[in-house]
């Protein structure tokens, strides 16, 4: 019999709906192999055998009693910085661990309604800062193409668990590439929809007007089944969009290109893109001329600073939504030693011994950059030029139905190279940072390995704001003409992991 | 020659003032009225066990988000119209950023350079001359929870051993309502201020928009006070003393307060910019948090809300339904009642305003209901310790109780009791005077009967009215009255008298 | 009384600041975490790297431009006043480090809340 845990979520969701397989099959395969890879990937940080299973037979029940909505039975990884109800949720941080929510975030709500069991929550940098999944409490995730590397950040947890095959799709959270550069480093799908798009509420905020949760999947119909899923308008997310969103999984089944303008985005290529990164994403941009593409190069001349913006509105933003975790309500509560401890002292010592390094270093940025005679200089100036980003999306838009770009400048690099060079570890988000600035969806779609260390690269999709159907259109028809191409998916070359480590 | 202020060495107010000029500014807060908090759909019902009105939301748990009450932003720019503000096009939420163990995000949603409504202004009267109070800004904003200080002997923060916090008051909506400084008002400054808070609390009950309880928090005040050598030199340094919450207190801390700060200047000191906390026992302020020390604030717009930009249409319809404007309204029932300024300062000085306007529109005249209300019904008020508009009796049973006299089926003597009857429970007036017996007996035979056993008891005094002495009645009449419990007409017995002895 | 304006400058002239090791004390301070200085010492230099390369957010001609502080061009969100059930209490209760009357238990506050 085919190997449960190799079938994409559209196979099982057939494979469910004949009756071939049943929920509990599909859920017991994912979770022996997590038991089986996990100790070496470490995607996850809880892992809910149980609650999957009982799900999944809930699941079968329904199918039997007729029901066959999409994705009913097909198991779900879900990043840790959503909340679930009775299972714990952390972000990644000591100053969260063993807190319980009494409430579903949206997204795992619609999950659950939809009958997706929940395997467990997948490890990332803490509170999602970081490029990496270094930043984590509780250790590193490992790249299963090459264990002694990074998976990316800060949902390196949901990508590996996709690439390792524990489970078939994820939800990540994108607020400067987070999804995104994780499926490039793994060779995963990775999707950042339209800001509002999908529900906020529940998602731990990083910093509130750039995050936004999406699917993370081994195809990109796969990422648009689920996407279909978790999206939609929530009166609990007063950012979020009350509207009727088309079909994205009927967008990735049409996947056309043919007579559609296709940007490159100049200020996103060349100088800093590693040279295997650079040239699969030629070839990609050659696939796309083949198959009826108009290419035309669109230059986003402020997207030189959407680093520097970047980097001020979401260490504020950051600064403000962690000053919750303060032992006062939930989570770690330690007290001082050398001083009295009273409550102000008390936060103190807490938010020192439960935040790691990456979080302290942006909260106090943060702090700066809104502090009295700081905040023109730079929250105020960053937001300027936040407004400049979006005019130039704007620009590049009537010149072009999508833009590309590769999705990280470079393959995943070795655990442990650029802790000590935060400035270095932000730069992977160089290409990714702009979407989330402007709003505008985005994803990253395997492109193929790179030829100087055999690594995954990716090639970033972008779409005006609200069109992420036409985003997932060109997506799936960039994703066949590559499996045209080389034969078969990229995922087929990732080593073997069992009984590694 | 110097007074001195009792007990405290420091210069009288009216000492005080010789030498400096003060400027006052008011900071209001007003908790809404609305069914659910600012952000949540939490209820805010008052006194409940703690901790049973909130959800992720108002708790600030990891992950949840805001969303704005519309009623809340309704009633924010019913308040900013009629303190003839100007409703912003569009308005913003700011984050208040600092750390306080009731505050569940340690920051308070809030807003900053983008109010509701701003550059409005009240007429306030104070011994018959009218002061405009410049509104410079109503905004929205949050509540905090409620430490209760466990472990110190008084239950106060200092000395106490730790804190438990309850948050059902957490997010509940509140409107600050912030002055201009409030110049040229001298002596009367401290009534002044008195009197803004409490039109400011007519206005507020007037507009159904909070309970406006200050015993409660509903209404709560903070006072901002500095002295100047004089009214052209430039603002002298002020200090915020918060949490004054009751008209009385109000008065009296600006008092404190000017004195205060005119030692320290008199000594040569300047004035610390500072919070100070008002002590209702003692009427003294000590100080809180310098200023100069003070947190800085870190406000930036509030990311997971989105601007308010209400409709001029919208603005337009609630300004057509506000109620009528505090002074028109008195002025115009002023002059409907025929009440001469005095009798109408006592209505208003003893909150009865609206209850005797109810009580004319139920029937009564306007002096009747002037009396009822500001006679028998405030000495029972004071008696039992509540505001006159808290006793359990409304307005039209107090225009039922007129009517009964009004028709003589009973008397003022009775109309008393009835009113006794009311207040303990015992149903309408209609329904008192029938359980009491309380009815008026017109029977002419009962009562000629009475006045015969009257006259029979009392031979001398009937022999002295027999000779012209009319004055003398009294006596006989009196005298009925007692046997008939007071339940007669004291003119129809001095009738009768008089017929069977003349 | 909170001026508005009163934390704004008005002018971006401070542009090109540097954080010492002070600087950053004072900010780990506002921010409520106990930097050991160890740790000062290592993150200082970081963030002062940090701050300089997103000064060049400063070198972007902007003075008339509007701020955007949000991707989304919505207005008027919000919800109508209907009650909607709590938690219950010993689900809000639940996280905290410790309870006592049915109220978070906190430590000793110093201060009353300006």
């Amino acid at each position: 019999m085919t190997d449960l845990t190799h079938l994409s979520a559209a196979e099982l969701d057939a494979a469910l709906s004949r009756g071939e397989v049943s929920s509990v099959e599909v859920t017991s395969a994912a979770l022996e192999r997590i038991a089986a890879v996990d100790p070496a990937v470490h995607a996850f940080l809880h892992v809910d055998a149980q609650g999957a299973c009982a799900q999944a037979a809930a699941a079968d029940e329904r199918r039997a009693a007729g029901e066959s909505t999409p994705l009913l039975g097909v198991p779900v990884a879900v990043k840790d910085v959503l909340t679930t109800r009775g299972l714990p949720t952390t972000c990644g941080s000591r100053i969260l661990e063993g807190w319980m929510p009494p409430y579903d975030a949206t997204v795992v709500a619609r999950l659950r309604a939809a009958g997706m069991p929940i395997l467990g929550k997948t490890n990332m940098d803490e509170f999602a800062m970081g490029s990496s999944t270094e930043h984590s409490a509780y250790g590193p995730t490992h790249n299963p193409w090459d264990l002694e590397r990074i998976p990316g950040g800060s949902g390196g947890g949901s990508a590996a668990a996709v690439a390792a095959f524990e489970a078939p799709l994820a939800i990540g959270t994108d607020t400067g590439g987070s999804i995104r550069q994780p499926g490039a480093v793994t060779g995963t799908v990775g999707v950042k929809p339209t800001y509002g798009g999908v529900s906020r509420y529940g998602l731990v905020a990083l910093a509130s007007s750039l995050d936004q949760a999406g699917p993370v999947a081994r195809t990109v119909l796969d990422a648009a089944l689920l996407h279909d899923i978790i999206a939609g308008h929530d009166v609990r997310d007063s950012t979020s969009i009350d509207t009727a969103w088309p079909s994205m999984a009927d967008a990735a089944r049409r996947g056309s290109v043919d007579g559609l303008r296709i940007g490159v985005v100049r200020e996103l290529t060349g100088a800093g893109y590693q040279p295997g990164v650079q040239a699969r994403f030629e070839d990609a941009v050659d696939l796309l001329v083949k198959a009826g593409a108009d290419i035309v190069e669109v230059s986003c001349p402020h997207f030189d600073y959407a680093f520097a913006a970047y980097y001020l509105i979401l260490p504020s933003e950051a600064s403000s939504n962690l000053a919750k975790f303060d032992a006062m309500r939930y989570g770690l509560r330690v007290l001082p030693e050398a001083v009295d401890p009273t409550a102000e002292n008390v936060m103190a010592a807490t938010r020192e011994a439960g935040f790691g390094d990456e979080v302290k270093r942006r909260i106090i940025l943060g702090t700066f950059a809104l502090s009295s005679g700081y905040y023109d200089a730079y929250y105020g100036q960053a937001q300027k030029v936040r407004t400049l980003i979006c005019r130039d999306f704007a620009a590049a838009f009537e010149q072009a139905d999508v833009l590309v770009s590769p999705t990280a400048p470079t393959t995943a690099f070795r655990i442990g190279d650029k802790l000590d060079d935060p400035l270095a570890m932000y730069l992977n988000d160089v290409a990714t940072i702009p979407a989330n600035l402007a709003g505008v969806p985005g994803m990253s779609v395997p492109s193929g390995l790179a030829d100087e260390d055999g690594l995954p690269t990716g090639v970033q999709v972008l779409a005006p704001a609200m069109h992420d159907d036409r985003m997932y259109a060109v997506a799936a028809a960039l994703e066949s003409l590559l499996l045209e191409a080389a034969g078969a998916p990229l995922l087929d070359r990732l080593p073997d992991l069992q009984g590694a480590r | 020659m110097t007074t001195v202020t009792a007990g405290t060495g420091l210069p009288s107010f009216d000492d005080a003032l010789e030498e400096f000029d003060p400027v006052l500014g008011l900071e209001v807060h007003v908790e809404l009225n609305t069914a659910t908090k600012m952000f949540c759909g939490c209820a805010t019902v008052f006194g409940r066990d703690p901790n049973t009105q909130t959800c992720p939301v108002c708790l600030g748990l990891p992950g949840a988000l805001p969303v704005v009450n519309a009623r809340a932003v309704e009633s924010a720019m019913r308040i900013g119209l009629a303190l003839n503000c100007r409703i912003a096009e569009e308005s913003r939420f700011a984050r208040k950023n600092y750390f306080y163990p009731d505050m569940p995000k340690n920051f308070q949603i809030s807003q900053y350079d983008e109010p509701i409504a701003v550059s409005g202004f009240v007429d306030v009267e104070v011994e018959g001359d009218t002061y405009r109070i410049g509104i410079e800004r109503a905004h929205m904003e949050e509540d905090t929870g409620k430490s209760l200080h466990v472990g110190g002997a008084t239950g106060r923060i200092h000395g106490a051993d730790h804190s438990l916090v309850d948050y059902n008051r957490a997010g509940i909506p509140l409107v600050e309502i912030v002055t201009t400084p409030i110049e040229g008002t001298g002596r009367r400054a401290p009534l002044v201020a008195r009197a803004y808070v409490a039109q400011l609390r007519d206005l507020l009950r007037e507009l159904d928009v909070s309970d406006v309880r200050m015993d409660q928090g509903s209404l709560r005040c903070d006072v901002n006070v500095s002295l100047r050598p004089s009214p052209e030199a430039a603002y002298g340094t002020r200090t915020e003393t918060k949490n004054v919450n009751s008209f009385r207190s109000i008065e009296r801390a600006v008092r404190y307060e000017v004195s205060r700060q005119a030692a320290v200047l008199r000594s040569g000191d300047r004035v610390v910019q500072e919070t100070r906390h008002w002590h209702e026992d003692t009427g003294l302020t000590t100080p809180g948090r310098s200023k100069e020390q003070a947190e800085d604030y870190r406000y930036f717009p509030e990311p997971d809300l989105v601007p308010v930009a209400p409709e001029s249409a919208a603005v337009d319809r609630l300004r057509q339904g506000l109620p009528e404007p505090p002074v028109v309204r008195r002025q115009r029932l002023q002059a409907s009642w025929d009440f001469s300024d005095l009798e109408m300062r006592d209505v208003i000085g003893a909150g009865a305003l609206r209850l005797v306007a109810d009580t004319v529109a139920a029937g009564a005249t306007p002096a009747a209901a002037r009396k009822w209300w500001l006679s028998e019904l405030a000495r029972r008020a004071n008696d039992a310790g509540v505001p006159l508009d808290e006793l359990p009796i409304t307005a039209s049973e107090v225009a039922e109780v007129q009517a009964l006299v009004g028709s003589e089926r009973i008397n003022d003597t009775l109309a008393r009791q009835v009113l006794d009857g009311v207040l303990a429970g015992e149903g309408s007036p209609a329904e008192v005077v029938a359980n009491r017996g309380l009815e008026l007996v017109s029977d002419e035979g009962a009562l000629s009967a009475a006045v015969d056993v009257a006259i029979e008891a009392n031979p001398e005094v009937a022999d002295k009215v027999r000779g012209g002495k009319t004055a003398a009645a009294g006596a006989l009449i009196g005298a009925v009255m007692k046997q008939m419990r007071g339940q007669a007409d004291a003119a129809q017995v001095r009738e009768l008298v008089l017929r069977k002895l003349t | 009384m909170d001026e508005p304006g009163a934390s704004l400058p008005a002018d971006s002239s401070t542009s090109g600041a540097s954080l010492t090791r002070d600087d950053v004390a004072r900010l780990a301070h506002l921010a409520r975490i106990d930097l050991t200085d160890a740790e000062l010492d290592h993150l200082a230099p970081q963030l002062a790297v940090i701050l300089d390369a997103v000064t060049a957010v400063s070198a972007v001609t902007a003075d008339d431009m509007p701020v955007t502080s949000h991707p989304l061009p919505l207005r008027n969100v919000t919800r109508p006043d209907v009650v909607m059930p709590s938690l219950a209490p010993d689900e809000a209760l639940a996280g905290a480090p410790a309870t006592e009357q049915q109220r978070f238990s906190v430590p000793r506050i110093l201060e009353e809340e300006a």
